[in-house]
């Protein structure tokens, strides 16, 4: 058992964020206090979140290509329903969590591809965004905003609410009974059903899961913000789907980490801001930001390789 | 924990060495290049325009940094060419530290409030900003002004109540142009009014400042309108398409951007061209030269300057020294006479669009009048906009 040895391809998303945050600090040093750390990172909590959601529908070896349009959905009616009738907005938030999981067993009792059904919701999500919005606007929930600019003793709150979302996914997703069952369906859902497990319902399950930390980060992200628009998070699936990858999980197996993922959304914005602070114009920052994530994926095949050596 | 293992930390090391190296090295790179370019394009341009008067040394060492959302077009380019002739003399002359213009890659909302963060970070005390949008910014607008940083908005104004805004007259120029039709056609006439961007604040002011004077004029009718989006092509066919339903049309009311459209659907039914306003695009004001050439052809100009740029830069210049500016500014609307029309061609080039250089004397002169016509009054917040727009656009020259 090597179950207490951690390979350096598992510390590599911890390696890649300190070598990005020593950067940043050495050149702004501002960002070294708990204003500047909160400023660096706070605008990651919804990305981060979005990123658990899609960690896990990686994690059965699907992908979701609508994590944007669907943020950007819940957006929309945290800004305007969920301010003028508390009630309506809360039923609709938990209508769109059992949308999602209806998704997810639809998904596998058709054996759909993920790949097209989300990118087809996503068509239906932007489309609702903008059925409830047609125009950029709208407020937040006075109790959001104060949750989102809370400013806890010792840590910012963006640091805080980041350690809270590694924590939470790291005991579902890794510690608990159902946590492990779920990354079975991705490492081989067939000896899963042969436990005697439905998988249509743990797909389900793990899709309804993915919606709840959707609809989480549509909420932070209208607390942030104070608005929200129909394509306000339209570049969260890019951004999700590379944090993951970034934070060590793979395209199938069921091998994600969460904590990893919490971290790789963090080094994508922190590559952000790198560059900005190195003055570089923001035209290339997009193809930096490419470069990052090539350079952290290239280095982990290096150490996938010579695990495959030994 | 075997050999092989410390192997791999090292070179897991070595490889975060190497990345904080590259990192380092080209940050040396970019700095010496951003610190020669801010001056080289303008100096030629505006020499002794700034003049520099006793008390610089209050911002000499404050920085202002520009956070811009786009510059997809002649009229942004236009604004980022003025912003940068105009700062990097006073950067110059050590009236502030240093004036940095930041466009994001894409027209996103959530990338500026990173920017403004960022900004935040790099400890700029003023940010001007050209919003992505109005409200969606507020979040990091607070966090600016929390952090002690001044805001001063324009053009794509925030409603953040900490924030400063620099606005332009949009009722104004609906007025003017009912105004200008009044003028020229004192028995009546038939209108064609072509409309913006649905839903934009910039297209319910504009026209409700025509519907507002209007009212004053019963000769004059307004006998169709159509929506153009601000581009030409829109306008264009859209035009067309109206027109042959049409009685004779005397006039055309415009919100700028689209005035050669109008002109161009206008010639393809070979109805006789009516008086269109036009704005400050290159092409409409040479087609207006033209025309005036051939045939005499009258019109009047009217549009928001981009030099507006400029006075948000002041502005956050004035506050920064201490001053006591009100929180809203209307910026005069950028006229051009016909008399003015071929010194202004003479000086736009093509593609682009014309502008009006706002100094910083004048920027101090529309502070002042701003704060007088707010004194009287109760309502300070909201007056200012309303009471200097009533008054007739100060006597402040186009120098292109």
């Amino acid at each position: 058992m090597t179950r207490h040895s951690i390979s350096p391809r598992k510390l590599l998303p911890l390696i890649s964020f300190s070598v990005l945050l020593i950067a940043t600090f050495a050149l702004q040093e501002r960002a070294m206090s708990y204003l500047g750390l909160n400023l660096l990172f706070n605008l990651t909590i919804p990305i981060a979140l979005a990123t658990i959601g899609q960690l896990l529908i990686i994690m059965v070896n699907d992908i979701d290509l609508s994590v944007g349009a669907f943020v950007s959905l819940v957006a929309c009616i945290v800004s305007t329903l969920l301010v003028q009738h508390p009630w309506l907005g809360w039923l609709a938030l938990a209508g769109l969590v059992l949308a999602y999981a209806a998704l997810g067993a639809l998904i596998h009792r058709f054996d759909l591809p993920a790949i097209v059904v989300t990118l087809g919701m996503s068509f239906i999500w932007g489309g609702l965004a903008l059925v409830i919005m047609p125009a950029p606007g709208g407020t937040s929930p006075e109790w959001l905003r104060a949750l989102m600019t809370v400013k806890p003793p010792l840590a910012p709150m963006a640091v805080v609410a980041a350690l809270l979302i590694a924590a939470a996914a790291h005991l579902l997703i890794m510690r608990s009974g159902i946590g492990t069952v779920l990354r079975g369906l991705g490492g081989n859902s067939r000896s899963v059903a042969r436990a005697g497990w439905r998988l249509s319902g743990l797909y389900a399950l793990t899709y309804g899961l993915a919606g709840v930390f959707g609809v989480l980060a549509g909420l932070t992200l209208v607390g942030l913000y104070t608005s929200s628009g129909a394509s306000v998070a339209s570049s969260y699936t890019l951004l999700s789907i590379a944090g993951v990858i970034l934070g060590g999980g793979e395209f199938i197996g069921g091998r994600v980490s969460p904590i990893g993922a919490v971290l790789g959304a963090l080094t994508l914005s922190l590559a952000g801001s790198l560059l900005a602070f190195m003055h570089i114009s923001p035209d290339w920052q997009i193809g930096a930001q490419g470069a990052v994530l090539i350079l952290v994926l290239a280095a982990r095949l290096l150490f996938t390789r010579r695990e495959a050596l030994l | 924990m075997t050999p092989d293992n410390d192997k791999r930390r090292w070179r897991a090391g070595l490889l975060g060495l190497a990345l904080s190296a590259a990192a380092l090295s080209a940050h040396a790179d970019t700095r010496g290049e951003t610190a020669a370019s801010p001056q080289s394009p303008a100096r030629t341009q505006v020499e002794g325009q700034t003049q520099a008067p006793p008390q610089e040394s209050a911002t000499a060492d404050k920085r202002i940094a520009l956070s811009n959302n786009y510059a997809g077009n002649a009229w942004r380019q236009q604004m980022l060419a003025a912003w940068q002739a105009q700062t990097a003399p006073a950067v110059k002359t050590g009236v502030v530290a240093a004036a940095d213009a930041f466009t994001i890659a894409e027209n996103q909302p959530t990338d500026q409030a990173a920017q403004i963060q960022n900004l935040i970070l790099q400890g700029y005390d003023a940010i001007v900003i050209d919003a992505a949008s109005t409200t969606a910014l507020n979040g990091a607008v607070q966090e600016a002004c929390d952090a002690g940083v001044v805001v001063v908005s324009f053009d794509g104004i925030v409603t953040a109540p900490c924030a400063w805004k620099i606005v332009n007259d949009f009722h104004a120029w609906g007025r003017e142009q009912v105004d200008y039709m009044a003028k020229r056609f004192p028995d009546g006439a038939n209108l064609l009014e072509v409309r913006g961007l649905p839903g934009t604040f910039v297209d319910d002011d504009l026209h409700q400042g025509i519907v507002d004077e209007l009212k004053h004029y019963p000769k004059l009718h307004i006998v169709s309108s159509v929506e153009g989006d601000w581009a030409q092509d829109v306008t264009q066919q859209a035009v067309a398409g109206v027109l042959p339903s049409l009685p004779h049309i005397d006039g055309v009311l415009n919100q700028g951007g689209e005035a050669y459209g109008v002109a161009q659907a206008f010639r393809a039914s070979q109805r006789e061209m009516p008086v269109i306003i036009f704005s400050n695009a290159q092409d409409e004001l040479a087609w207006w030269a033209e025309q005036h050439r051939k045939n005499g052809y009258q019109s009047i100009a009217i549009s928001n300057a981009p030099g507006i740029a400029v006075v948000a830069f002041w502005v956050a210049q004035r506050i920064l020294a201490g001053e006591d500016v009100p929180k809203q500014l209307t910026v005069p609307l950028y006229h051009i006479r016909q008399d003015q029309l071929s010194e202004v061609l003479a000086h736009t080039p093509k593609g682009s669009v014309a502008d009006q250089i706002f100094t910083r004397a004048d920027v101090e002169k529309l502070i002042q009048q701003t704060r007088k016509a707010a004194a009287p009054g109760t309502e300070a917040a909201t007056a200012p906009a309303q009471t200097s727009a009533a008054t007739p656009a100060p006597a402040q020259e186009p120098k292109p």
